[in-house]
């Protein structure tokens, strides 16, 4: 298993960086709202605004990019591709996890691109909290993945796949409080914020960028990302496992 | 191992609709073997079973040695399988979607493996989407046998290549039963195909296999040979000098044409043309047709629609 998910992620990951533009114009659009939003944030939330605003980015960036990774198994599906790898003795956790350890550094790859871009804005973080807030945000991105993935598998009329999922992550994204800080928000939209598990991802990433390493909002983000990763996958296995019926 | 492939009884229900009704097949190891049927008879699903894709429902089967219910493993290991629609990235190169594949069935040095079948299967290592229709379906069937699997799978392999690709394909077919020994497995619905290629056929209706044998002995057991006579002199002096023969099953006349159904064989133009000189009578001409494949098709499918009906 751990072998064939090796050989699944070097060849996906050679395909995905051989379409390096995709790539490109994945991490652009996080990059353009870091350029042509931030600056105007400053002048409402003061100095301090990229130190809120980068950690969002990077929740918008793992919301957008691993939401919509099921795409690619709908072309994958279409080529026969899919098929022909069920056939192989390769275990059906190998095929799914393949996949997700692509989009995972794929993600590491343009977070990294956003952080450099914020830093050359004024952003600051300490090496402690880039290491927690991305052990963080790996798994919250690993499970959204796969559960794209799943998504994509389940539905049948997979011309949907596209404008279904994005009906999912704009209200996760809007509820995370990635854009601006959900404390500022009516009790309401707080309390439907907190039924999303990125909205803990938020916070705790701020928390960890902050420095405040012992902070309950940081063991509760870590907290939630890890049990939202681990029922995630296990919802794609059982997805990618089912014979066709 | 003689049987490859042994399956009893293999049925599938897809929402209480029966797709397959219990299908008795057995390949034995080295044959080429035709999976005929009409569009929506059960030939995909009978194939995405004994391929481990979609589970029976009811049945048995073991296929490659290993049993398909109870080890899907060891029959995926034995066993190649080339899907109807393509199996390739067109973003990938040929090379990199031969090794990837190779690796997955832990095939020792894959890179030396998969630039072999590429010299094999005349390819060159290109970006898939660059290749003809007739190159990515070679391609689709080396990736079906790079680890040199007992049975390989085809799923109307041909479909959709122009007519120097299909027999190009052809050849690569028999080639690997030539030279590796492989069993292959295939569906079609180009009669013309399984009668070049196949050394049995087994036809699937409604979900049942309804008849087997090979293209010929099939074309003899139920098209039968026509011979259509055309003569100058009196008709039913000449139909019964013909009607009387061992070979001739049935005669029909049209004007001063005789169309007889005959016993197949090679000395029948022969009896006939005595039969008539003996009784005097001078043909204008003779034409001797066989039935094709197609003949037999339609007729096996005719009588099943018919009894259907009643």
């Amino acid at each position: 298993m751990p072998r064939d998910t090796w050989l699944l992620f070097r060849h996906q990951l050679r395909l995905t960086l051989g379409g390096w533009l995709g790539l490109l114009f994945g991490v652009l659009q996080p990059v353009l709202n870091l350029v042509l939003f931030g600056p105007l944030l400053g002048s409402y939330l003061g100095h301090d605004s990229w130190q809120i605003f980068v950690p969002g980015v990077l929740i918008q960036l793992s919301l957008l990019s691993p939401g919509l990774a099921g795409f690619g198994i709908v072309f994958d599906a279409r080529f026969g591709v899919l098929e022909r790898l069920r056939v192989t003795p390769a275990s059906r956790l190998a095929l799914l996890l393949g996949r997700v350890l692509t989009n995972t550094v794929v993600l590491l790859g343009q977070a990294a691109l956003v952080i450099a871009v914020g830093t050359a804005f004024g952003f600051r973080v300490p090496v402690t909290g880039l290491l927690i807030g991305l052990t963080l945000l790996l798994p919250l991105a690993a499970g959204l993945a796969a559960l794209s993935y799943a998504f994509a598998l389940a539905l049948r009329r997979q011309e949907l796949f596209a404008p279904l999922s994005s009906t999912f992550v704009v209200p996760l994204l809007l509820l995370s409080g990635a854009l601006l800080p959900m404390s500022t928000a009516p009790g309401w939209l707080d309390a439907a914020s907190r039924a999303t598990p990125f909205r803990y991802g938020a916070d705790a990433l701020r928390a960890a960028f902050a420095g405040h390493y012992t902070s309950g909002t940081l063991t509760a983000g870590l907290a939630v990302s890890a049990a939202f990763a681990v029922a995630a996958l296990a919802i794609g296995t059982r997805t990618f496992t089912r014979q066709n019926s | 191992m003689d049987h490859v492939i042994e399956a009893r009884g293999l049925a599938k229900s897809f929402a209480g609709a029966e797709a397959v009704r219990g299908v008795d097949l057995t390949v034995r190891a080295g044959e080429i073997v035709g999976f005929l049927g009409p569009n929506g008879a059960g030939k995909t699903t009978t194939l995405r079973m004994l391929t481990t894709l979609l589970r029976p429902t009811a049945g048995t089967a073991t296929v490659a040695g290993h049993d398909l219910i109870a080890d899907p493993a060891g029959v995926r290991r034995g066993i190649g399988y080339v899907a109807q629609g393509g199996s390739t990235n067109p973003s990938c190169t040929a090379l990199r979607e031969l090794v990837l594949q190779a690796r997955l069935y832990r095939v020792p040095d894959a890179p030396a493996r998969s630039r072999d079948l590429l010299a094999e299967f005349d390819l060159a290592d290109r970006p898939i989407g660059s290749m003809s229709g007739g190159q990515k379906r070679r391609l689709d069937i080396a990736l079906g046998v790079v680890h040199r699997p007992a049975v390989v799978f085809l799923d109307e392999p041909t479909t959709g290549l122009d007519p120097q690709s299909r027999s190009a394909l052809w050849d690569h077919v028999r080639r690997l039963r030539e030279r590796h020994g492989t069993t292959v497995f295939l569906t079609t619905h180009y009669l013309e195909e399984a009668d070049a290629l196949c050394d049995r056929v087994l036809i699937i209706d409604q979900g049942r296999v309804i008849e087997e044998g090979s293209p010929r002995e099939l074309k003899a057991r139920l098209g039968g040979d026509v011979v259509t006579i055309e003569i100058s002199g009196d008709v039913p002096h000449a139909r019964s000098a013909l009607a009387g023969l061992a070979a001739v099953r049935e005669v029909r006349v049209t004007g001063r044409t005789l169309r007889l159904t005959v016993a197949p064989g090679d000395r029948i133009l022969i009896e006939l043309t005595r039969a008539l000189d003996a009784a005097g009578v001078e043909p204008l001409s003779i034409r001797h047709t066989r039935p094709t494949l197609d003949d037999v098709f339609l007729a096996l499918t005719d009588r099943k629609a018919a009894a259907h009906a009643a």
